[in-house]
């Protein structure tokens, strides 16, 4: 099986589902004859032609509004926004009308799109390039939010996402477009091809949204993450020595409950780690859940890594990010307590 | 415009000072309509549809009219529209005026909760329904209810929506007049304002994109062209030579700020088209004789794949912004009487019995006819329910449609309502 890199699974999966579909098309800022700033749309529109995968301007109001007509007519855009910091002059069209069309038409008029955005921190990309935004999407009704952590999972779920009849928010961490990051900057990257989850199949194949991937089997605490953060999970369990269970959640919402409830009434501890800031993100929600479904499996308080309440500052990346020493701390302090 | 008296002491000789737009009349002062530009019935020419868009500029500053005030069709932009075109336009219009009347009482005995008029822009929708094919899709806000009623959707399901009862085709989801019908071509209209005119612009696209024939059609308020979305649609319209028709309805007022507020006290609405390359028409939106000209215009012309095309229909919102709102609060009481484009049912009633195919006693049967299928219509709406009595939809549909199959939340959610 070939090996890939992240970049490369989501090209697949675009690739794979403009052969397979000729009511796919992918638009979005610089995706067209350039292939996109991070490269994921690269040689799509040579293979498949202009029509199936252009450039947008500067507006991503205005894309996601021209989406919202395309998927009315029956076609399945897959749109990009360049980074997830840029989402929010789209915020009223996803809320608003993406989320909610299905609803309010009593199943008339559908908006089944795929918004590709990349995000999270790590790349020195300062308080617009660096944003984990999936709280202000997670909050909303009729979005399903996913975010995958390798380039299996990344090909196998952008498919399952491109052909879901609902629109699907989907969140790529950029830090780990290229490589498996354990949130050590300093050390070499290392490339995906030396991960086993790097190994790819060519053709069609498929992730189900809403399931979890146990990451690491482990007895002594469950913790929950995603995207970036599973690899950073990984490393901190390795180096504590707290034998985790790593459940990476894949599609944040509608969530996997029944995994995270089996985790957490196997350890009785739980820890939830994000990127996010801290306040009324995520985890905040992961918390609630555990807590009314496991409360009484729990012998320790669930507790929450996550970027500070501050906006994402350029030149504190790593005093901002939630690296393997603050996770390795909560891990001890929560099999501890 | 009448420039607001600064309160503010200004010091400086050279004090720069802050321009606040204010309508030339407010409540208690005399009407005052110099700053609408006219131009006379049949005076503006009717470029071919191919010309280039350069050529055209002319025209976002003018008026296009076919009916002059003694009821005739002049100029180069009358159209020839046979008597039973023109009397189920007349009809459409005055249905929907008597629509309008019964469901606001409705509202007022508190059958509903809210409801939304068109008293005076019928010829907008009622014009562009008829120079639209039928599966061309509309993207209409919410005061185009006679698009629904022009393309012959049952008004009693109008009347189930507006009472979210249990026939409501959209399950007492939205709120009234909010209607949606894939099946007459009305796209489900959106509370947040503008959101459909990008929206329009993608389905024109798709349309291209597959190599269909059909087009859309959106409408916006004046007030919301100052949205984002206003100015996304005109530029992916112009970028990607969308079939799409994007008409500006301009009834002078978005709730109590006056036109002015939106933008138009040194630039007409549609000489927005101007900027990005696409051909405006501004229209008399009181004549439908010219809302069908124009509109078939620019069908025509997105039709050959030329794009789209900005109309500016300058008409009047006789009544309130909504059941939810006072006029007489902000602007003078005689405008609308007053309004210098009249009232569309009667001019087009006035040119039907100039070509001598109507008459009033007709017109007057006609009315008191479709007062009573409205009246017949609301009776039997009503007894499907109203949003205070009767039957509703059930409760446990509040949880459908979120998704297309719903989630353990939600299940959980419908459980724990009980239902």
């Amino acid at each position: 099986m070939p090996t890939m890199n992240m970049i490369q699974a989501l090209n697949s999966a675009m690739d794979v589902m403009l052969g397979r579909d000729p009511d796919v098309l992918i638009f979005g800022e610089d995706v067209g004859f350039f292939g996109g700033v991070f490269r994921a749309t690269e040689g799509l529109q040579k293979k498949y032609g202009l029509e199936r995968c252009f450039d947008t301007p500067i507006a991503e109001g205005g894309l996601i509004g021209v989406a919202v007509g395309m998927g009315a007519y029956g076609l399945r855009p897959v749109v990009e926004i360049q980074f997830a910091d840029y989402i929010y002059p789209a915020y009223d069209q996803i809320v608003s009308e993406v989320a909610r069309l299905r609803y309010r038409s009593a199943g008339q008029f559908t908006a089944p799109m795929t918004i590709r955005t990349p995000y999270g921190g790590g790349i020195f990309g300062g308080q617009t390039h660096s944003q984990s935004i999936e709280a202000l999407f997670t909050h909303v009704a009729g979005l399903t939010v996913v975010a995958p952590s390798n380039p299996h999972d990344a090909k196998g779920l952008l498919i399952s996402a491109i052909e879901c009849d609902d629109p699907v928010l989907f969140l790529e961490p950029k830090r780990i477009y290229n490589g498996p990051f354990e949130g050590y900057p300093d050390r070499p990257v290392t490339p995906w091809s030396k991960h086993p989850a790097s190994e790819t199949p060519e053709g069609y194949y498929t992730i189900p949204l809403s399931q979890a991937r146990c990451a690491r089997a482990g007895s002594a605490v469950t913790v929950l993450a995603y995207g970036t953060m599973v690899h950073v999970a990984l490393a901190a369990a390795q180096e504590s020595g707290v034998d985790a269970e790593v459940i990476d959640l894949r599609t944040l919402w509608p969530v996997d409950i029944e995994a995270i409830t089996a985790s957490v009434k196997k350890t009785g501890r739980c820890v939830i780690v994000h990127e996010a800031t801290r306040t009324s993100g995520f985890g905040a929600e992961l918390s609630a859940l555990v807590q009314e479904r496991c409360f009484y499996h729990l012998e320790a308080p669930i507790d929450r890594v996550a970027g500070w309440d501050t906006p994402y500052p350029h030149a504190f990346e790593w005093e901002y990010f939630p690296g393997p020493a603050r996770v390795a701390a909560a891990l001890k302090r929560t099999v501890e307590a | 415009m009448t420039s607001t008296r600064s309160s503010t002491p200004r010091l400086k000789a050279n004090a720069l000072s802050l321009r606040i737009p204010e309508p030339k009349a407010r409540p208690g002062e005399m009407l005052d309509f110099g700053n609408l530009r006219l131009s006379e019935a049949g005076a503006v020419e009717r470029p071919p549809i191919d010309a280039e868009a350069r050529e055209l500029r002319d025209l976002a500053f003018a008026l296009v009219r076919v009916l002059d005030d003694g009821g005739r069709a002049v100029g180069p932009w009358a159209p020839a529209l046979k008597p039973a075109v023109l009397k189920g336009a007349l009809e459409a219009m005055m249905l929907t005026r008597a629509f309008d009347d019964r469901m606001y009482r409705a509202q007022r005995q508190g059958k509903t909760s809210f409801y939304m008029k068109c008293r005076g822009e019928e010829a907008v929708a009622v014009g562009a329904a008829l120079a639209l094919n039928r599966d061309d899709m509309g993207f209409p806000t919410y005061r185009q209810q006679g698009l629904l009623i022009a393309r012959g959707y049952p008004i009693i399901e109008m009347m189930d929506q507006v009472l979210s009862n249990v026939r409501d085709p959209l399950k007492g989801r939205q709120l009234p007049v909010l209607y949606s019908s894939r099946e007459f071509g009305v796209f489900s209209i959106s509370g947040n304002l503008g959101t459909q005119f990008s929206q329009a612009v993608g389905w024109a696209m798709a349309s291209a994109f597959k190599g269909d024939t059909r087009i859309a059609a959106a409408w916006i308020g004046d007030g919301s062209t100052a949205e984002g979305d206003f100015h996304h649609a005109l530029t992916f319209a112009s970028v990607y030579r969308a079939p799409a028709v994007l008409n500006v309805v301009n009834n002078q007022w978005a709730i109590s700020s006056f036109h002015g507020i939106a933008g138009d006290a040194d630039a007409p609405f549609a000489s927005r088209a101007i900027g990005y390359g696409l051909p405006a028409l501004r229209v008399d939106g009181n004549d439908l004789l010219a809302v069908y000209a124009a509109t078939a215009w620019a069908v025509e012309r997105a039709r050959s794949n030329l794009g789209a095309t900005l109309i500016e229909h300058v008409t009047y919102r006789a009544e309130g912004h909504s059941t939810s709102d006072d006029p007489s609060q902000y602007r003078p009481a005689e405008e609308a009487a007053g309004w210098p484009l009249g009232d569309p049912i009667a001019r087009l009633k006035r040119h039907m019995i100039v070509l001598g195919e109507w008459s009033d006693d007709e017109h007057a049967a006609q009315e008191k006819q479709l007062i009573e299928t409205v009246r017949a219509a609301g009776k039997e709406a009503e007894s499907h329910g109203t949003l205070s009595t009767g039957s509703r939809p059930s409760v446990a549909t509040m949880f459908e449609d979120v998704f297309k199959v719903a989630p353990w939340h939600l299940r959980e959610q419908r459980q724990q309502l009980g239902v």
